[in-house]
């Protein structure tokens, strides 16, 4: 007893007050719904593969794993499949779901547009071409990752100096800006496929559809912590995105310095996508649909809609991963899925909830 | 309370405003009254630090609202736009406790006693009923009076409203000015800017008359609102009456048709006739005004 009372002064001091007319309990209630929800897709989701491995051998290697026993122990395929493909694939699976739809749910509320994604700036395309550059010249740019993610970066930032106005980055101008640099990005690529060999012209194309093929600890390592950290910065600047989506001048007014936050949250949002865009290629919709879904189950409060979007992100990408890597015996790019899964959503929500979602 | 000084402003090479001074006292309902394009907006807009000055210092109880930080200013003047509809629906009452925003601390910090405020404010304002609609589906007249009730949650001493009755019926405009009304009883200071004549006259403590980047009148609405003033303002267009005690402004072919028509019909002094019938209309403005 006295450890719920406690956990509801936890609450209560973190701004979450559930006794009150604004329906915050039933907000936490479902909060904690999706984190099982997304707890018991990992589980399921490791259980399933190519290789049939039985429940419980699969979750005593993960136990043995997490409780720090004895590796030896196991069966050497077992703890191979299990801990250095499967688990690393999933929690990949979760923070790259994770970075696009909290990225996607900030870049809304920060451009007052619920249609936004989080490639708008064009961080999909600068890495497009970054990892293409890394593909056709391999000698120049050693590692695609790495210039996936510099190029993916590169074009926010041109994005964002090209829509500066006397100190202040307008938002038309800031996607107009992002347009324009993202069709000169899509252009450098289309130049460089050409010019491909067709060995590196395939990798291209495999890489812009995206995938887990290749996860390993290593990428887990990286862009966890990343999704992690910017994830509890943007969930605490989740009240001051709430003001931020009413306008600059009004926002000003209520005491949030527009340019400021804005600055923070593109470049938080931007280099969690650019990261994960970089580990995984262009995944597509996860940061579109993720957003609304939470929105339609929480209501529009940022506070609510960052954590239930990294849930939901995370859930979707296991879900799409986990078709991709059962449906056949060929693995199907996973961004493939994605949108084929996501198109036929968005479609509902526009046909059926247009006017609560989109004003 | 509020303290203008010789503000100059270009957009460009364009002046807009030419050294505006005026003061407003604390408790006062200020009407800021002038034409399209007469820079009552970019004056706002310089006193809330949206634009920087050129020239010229903004005082805001005390304060030189230059050497302030936007969180500082925040806690001094609140702020009603003109009515518009942002894109999430969020719902009235998240919408009133943003009000909050500039006295909050912590992680996300809001408390109970900040929710307890923002009800309140609606409760004021007699819309608490609306607490649970979305704000982006409610009527012009609704979404302003929110606005209205966010700004009373911000709790500052002095409140800023851009053209607040513009986009609103009768009824509802008489309700906002009646609303900023009580505000300004409470020892907030307001100032609101508007197009309508009367509205200023009939309402507010004090009026300041803008008329291409320049104070063209200050002072208490009796005086402000006569027909000279207006004629600075708006060329030949209109006509001041007084029909019990109440001042009118109404546009001068009406005024010259009522006064230049009766004798014809009733053959009574022209004057007088006009003076009965306009009166017969104004006396229920003029009981409005005494519920008021």
């Amino acid at each position: 007893m006295t450890e719920s009372t406690g956990f509801k002064q936890l609450l209560i001091n973190q701004g979450y007050d559930p006794v009150d007319g604004f329906g915050e309990g039933r907000k936490i209630a479902v909060l904690a719904a999706l984190a099982a929800l997304l707890l018991a897709t990992a589980c399921i989701a490791a259980v399933m593969g190519a290789y049939d491995i039985s429940i419980t051998d699969t979750y005593r290697t993960i136990l043995v794993h997490l409780t720090l026993g004895d590796v030896t122990s196991l069966p050497k395929l077992h703890n191979t499949i299990i801990w250095d493909i499967r688990v690393p694939r999933i929690i990949l699976a979760v923070s790259v779901g994770g970075a696009l739809a909290i990225a996607g749910a900030v870049f809304q509320g920060v451009f007052r547009n619920p249609l936004v994604e989080p490639y708008i700036l064009g961080v999909s395309s600068g890495a497009a071409f970054g990892a293409a550059l890394g593909i056709v010249f391999p000698a120049i740019f050693f590692s695609i990752q790495l210039s996936a993610f510099i190029f993916g970066a590169l074009a926010v930032t041109l994005a964002y100096i090209l829509a500066r106005v006397r100190g202040e980055t307008p938002i038309i101008t800031l996607i107009l800006a992002g347009v324009i640099i993202g069709s000169i990005f899509s252009a450098l690529v289309s130049l460089l496929k050409y010019t491909a060999n067709d060995t590196a012209l395939r990798e291209i194309v495999f890489w812009l559809m995206g995938g887990f093929y290749y996860a390993t600890w290593n990428d887990v390592l990286l862009l966890a912590p990343a999704v992690l950290v910017s994830f509890v910065v943007l969930w605490g600047l989740g009240w001051k995105l709430n003001v931020l989506s009413m306008g600059d001048d009004e926002a000003r007014t209520l005491g949030v310095n527009p340019e400021r936050y804005k600055f923070v949250v593109i470049a938080l949002a931007t280099a969690i996508t650019a990261f994960a865009v970089s580990l995984v290629g262009i995944i597509a919709w996860v940061g579109l649909m993720m957003p609304h879904a939470s929105r339609m189950l929480l209501g529009p409060d940022n506070r609510f809609v960052i954590p239930a979007s990294l849930m939901m992100g995370g859930c979707y990408l296991i879900v799409c991963d986990t078709l991709a890597r059962t449906l056949t015996t060929a693995e199907i790019p996973v961004g493939i899925l994605t949108s084929i899964l996501g198109a036929p959503y968005l479609c509902y929500l526009l046909r059926h909830k247009g006017r609560v979602i989109f004003g | 309370m509020l303290y203008v000084q010789n503000i100059h402003f270009k957009y460009g090479t364009v002046p807009v405003l030419s050294g505006i001074s005026f003061s407003v006292g604390k408790g006062e309902l200020c009407g800021l009254f002038g034409p399209n394009g007469s820079g009552k907006t970019t004056l706002f807009k310089c006193c809330l630090r949206f634009l920087n000055a050129n020239q010229g210092t903004v005082q805001i109880c005390g304060d030189d609202v230059s050497q302030r930080s936007i969180e500082e200013l925040a806690r001094l003047v609140a702020y009603v736009p003109q009515e518009h509809k942002p894109p999430f629906p969020y719902l009235v009452r998240e919408v009133v406790l943003m009000g909050r925003t500039p006295h909050l601390g912590g992680f996300f910090g809001v408390k109970r006693r900040d929710k307890e405020i923002a009800m309140d404010a609606l409760a004021a304002l007699e819309i608490a009923d609306l607490a649970d609609r979305p704000y982006n589906q409610l009527s012009g007249g609704q979404r302003q009076m929110v606005l209205m009730a966010r700004a009373i949650a911000q709790d500052t001493p002095i409140l800023f409203l851009d053209e607040p009755t513009s986009a609103l019926d009768f009824q509802n405009q008489m309700r906002i000015w009646q609303i900023m009304r009580d505000v300004a009883e409470d020892g907030k200071t307001i100032l609101a800017c508007s197009h309508d004549p009367n509205h200023v006259a009939w309402f507010c403590s004090r009026v300041v008359v803008m008329g291409s980047g320049r104070v063209v009148a200050e002072g208490e609405p009796m005086d402000v609102i006569s027909e000279d003033v207006l004629e600075a303002i708006y060329r030949d267009t209109c006509a001041v009456r007084t029909f019990e005690g109440v001042q009118m402004v109404m546009p001068r072919c009406v005024a010259e048709r009522r006064e230049s028509r009766v004798p014809a019909a009733g053959g009574l002094p022209a004057r007088t006739g006009g003076g009965v019938d306009v009166g017969s209309q104004s006396t229920v403005l003029a009981e409005n005004f005494n519920d008021i």
